[in-house]
């Protein structure tokens, strides 16, 4: 009975083809996933929240394959000062892993968490759960269902150096779900770094519940595997005149649909989101972005940024929701795209729902070709065609880029996305 | 060092011709200057000349020290030596001035096959050249020409002039939207790059500028054509007289 279903019903083929894996506290919050998520349904292309991706490769019960890039350049973030914590196909390296010891906060891996008096109980699958409505998201209800593995980190100071998660791709059939939690005390503040493409298939959560008067900084990159595909979700709560800064640079990548879901609960915080993905042919970058304002005076900023080329397509849902009495709001979203040729398109959706009347909130969203006056002033002066296009590259993306408050990993990310459009030119 | 012969030129995506028969033969050394109303294709001349595109050349050339100029890449005039100071400055956003200066000087030395300047060299030189035309640190840093006033952008053109030291420079309007001392500043800036092997076209409405920088040759364009050369004179008598008689005189 159970396989009649699962060979029509892609959710039920889905969830038949993995194991929960065992647990103690966490036990019941992935039961709570699953049935959530049966409930729901995987995403499916009629669904509104779908229009422009098609979620078939990320629903379907089997990883795409996809092969594995041979490392020609440093690694990200190798010269940070960092507690580096890396995964191979979404398994846990411990040998490659610094010692999950840090002053200022402890890290527990959420495989081998078994403690029953678990801190995670109040954010594991809580902020995925918070984030399902208005807009399903039944992959980050599949995750908190069946992720094998993630990283547990309660912040309860200021540790002196970030925290680097490092996805290494080895395997060409991998298909990884991780999920991680996050939790600021109040007045805490950490960075966290990721890096690289995980799997063949990644699906990860990320949880973060920022404390009052804390400051959570988040720079990733996603690794420049041309075929691997990604679905990520970041659920983020802000206290009282808190941070949360989140800044994503992707590099290739067949697909990518990244979520970023942010409630801000208490007066004056500031939530920030920001990205910079380049894509060149088979390409698919999908930014959808959900921010709800629920206290007074507070500031959010979207920024993304997209440079495309070879019929490579750029996607932009980003949302900013006001709710009553959420009065002198500060809102900004732009979402720009660079097509360097006729073959790309832009899709963009942004929407503001405001029920507040002291609010300032603005949006925008463009795309175009490069500036011909521009070009044409920077050839006149010499610079060949190429560079001038590049130079004008790095400059619209700069405006995402700058989002970044650490200006060494601000130039180290610029570095690569130079380097990027060195090999993808013209 | 240039010499433009019988140049035609008309807009690429319409039927309409600008330059009618242009010749001009400008040696190492000489300034010349173009007067001449607005809409009679002094811009579409210095455009031509460093390849802009839209515009389609119908007939005749121009060479730069015997080197067909038409026929390169916009880069490529620039690394053969020729400079245009625009008469609007494009402005590019997140794009520093230091670096589009660098990128510049260095792409150019690259294309002549010479070594590329020092960071080093490159910061002494260019603090040298732009205290002489009262650029400060903070114009350096900012992105090209962004917030920058009419004045500041034209001073920024002659720095990057200055920079690039080119052999044909050809300045548009460059005095437009200058006060008296920032025009002293550009005359000042323009004068220091005269030399033997250097060539200027100055195009400009005034005879102000004039004063500052003797031409030695004058040409007053009307409708795409040259239509008269002159001495210095020629300056003077379109500032008293407008160009009015001169266009009767020629018709
Ligand atoms: N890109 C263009 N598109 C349309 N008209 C143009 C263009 N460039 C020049 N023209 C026309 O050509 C003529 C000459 O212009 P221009 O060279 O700018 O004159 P000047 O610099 O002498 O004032 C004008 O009639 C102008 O409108
Ligand atoms: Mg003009």
């Amino acid at each position: 009975m159970a396989d009649a279903v699962a060979k029509t019903d892609p959710t039920e083929a889905m969830i038949a083809a993995r194991s929960m894996p065992k647990g103690t506290w966490v036990q019941p919050l992935r039961e709570d996933a699953l049935a959530r998520l049966r409930a729901m349904g995987l995403p499916q292309r009629r669904d509104e929240y779908w229009k422009y991706t098609r979620p078939d490769t990320l629903t379907q019960a089997d990883a795409p394959l996809a092969a594995v890039l041979e490392a020609d350049e440093a690694p990200m973030f190798a010269d940070v000062d960092c507690l580096q914590i890396v995964f191979v196909d979404g398994e846990f390296d411990s040998e490659a892993s610094d010692d999950l010891n840090l002053e200022g906060i402890t890290i527990e891996r959420l495989a081998t968490s078994d403690t029953d008096l678990h801190w995670a109980k109040n954010l594991y699958g809580v902020l995925e759960t918070r984030g399902q409505s208005p807009v399903a998201r039944p992959l980050a209800a599949l995750n908190t269902a069946f992720a094998t593995d993630g990283i547990l980190i309660h912040v309860t100071g200021k540790p002196s150096k970030p925290v680097n998660l490092t996805y290494h791709h080895k395997s060409e059939s991998s298909d990884a779900i991780l999920h991680h939690c996050i939790k600021l005390d109040a007045g805490a503040e950490m960075t966290l770094l990721e890096n690289g493409p995980a799997a063949a298939r990644f699906n990860k959560v990320l949880e973060v519940e920022v404390g009052d008067d804390a400051s959570f900084h988040h720079i990733r990159t996603q690794g420049r595997d041309h075929e691997r595909r990604a679905a990520t979700h970041i659920f983020a709560r802000l206290g009282t005149q808190s941070a949360f800064r989140s800044f994503t640079m992707t590099v290739n990548g067949v697909l990518t649909r990244n979520e970023c879901v942010i409630e801000l609960t208490g007066d004056d915080a500031i939530a920030n989101v920001a990205g910079a993905c380049v894509g060149d042919g088979e390409f698919l970058h999908d930014d959808t972005v959900f921010i709800t304002h629920d206290a007074v005076n507070c500031q959010s900023r979207q920024v993304f940024k997209k440079v495309l080329r070879n019929g490579a397509t750029g996607i932009f849902q980003g949302k900013i929701l006001v709710k009553a009495g959420a009065q002198k709001t500060d809102g900004y979203q732009i979402s720009q795209s660079l097509l360097l040729d006729g073959d790309s398109q832009f899709l963009a959706k942004p929407e503001l729902e405001i029920y507040a009347d002291d609010v300032a909130c603005s949006h925008g969203s463009t795309s175009g070709a490069i500036d011909e006056d521009a070009l044409f002033y920077l050839r006149s002066r010499g610079a060949p065609e190429a560079e001038a296009t590049n130079l004008l590259t790095l400059a619209f993306l700069a405006e995402a880029v700058d989002e970044i408050e650490h200006e060494d990993l601000r130039e180290d990310i610029t570095n690569r996305l130079g380097a990027w459009l060195q090999r993808h030119r013209g | 060092m240039l010499s433009i012969k019988n140049l035609q030129v008309k807009l690429e995506d319409e039927d309409k011709q600008i330059l009618k028969g242009v010749d001009l033969e400008i040696k190492g050394g000489e300034v010349h200057a173009i007067m001449g109303p607005n809409g009679s294709g002094k811009s579409t001349l210095s455009y031509v000349l460093s390849g802009k595109g839209g515009y389609e050349v119908t007939g005749g050339s121009a060479a730069l020290e015997g080197v067909d100029l038409l026929e390169m890449e916009p880069e490529e005039r620039a690394a053969a030596g020729l400079f245009l100071a625009f008469q609007y400055p494009v402005e590019i956003p997140g794009v520093g001035n230091m670096t589009f200066l660098r990128t510049a000087v260095n792409a150019q030395r690259k294309a002549r096959g010479e070594e590329e300047m020092s960071a080093a060299e490159f910061l002494k030189v260019v603090r040298a050249r732009a205290k002489d035309l009262k650029i400060d640190a903070d114009m350096l840093k900012r992105p090209v020409n962004m917030g920058f006033s009419g004045g500041e952008k034209k001073r920024n053109e002659i720095l990057q002039m200055a920079m690039l030291e080119p052999k044909m420079c050809i300045l548009d309007e460059t005095d437009s939207g200058l006060d008296v001392d920032a025009m002293k500043l550009v005359s000042e800036g323009v004068n220091a790059l005269r030399s033997e092997g250097r060539g200027f076209l100055v195009i400009t409405h005034y005879q102000r500028l004039l004063d500052h920088i003797k031409p030695d040759v004058v040409h007053i364009m009307s409708d795409g054509r040259i239509i008269k050369t002159g001495g210095p004179d020629l300056a003077l008598e379109v500032e008293n007289n407008g160009y009015a008689d001169i266009l009767a005189e020629v018709v």
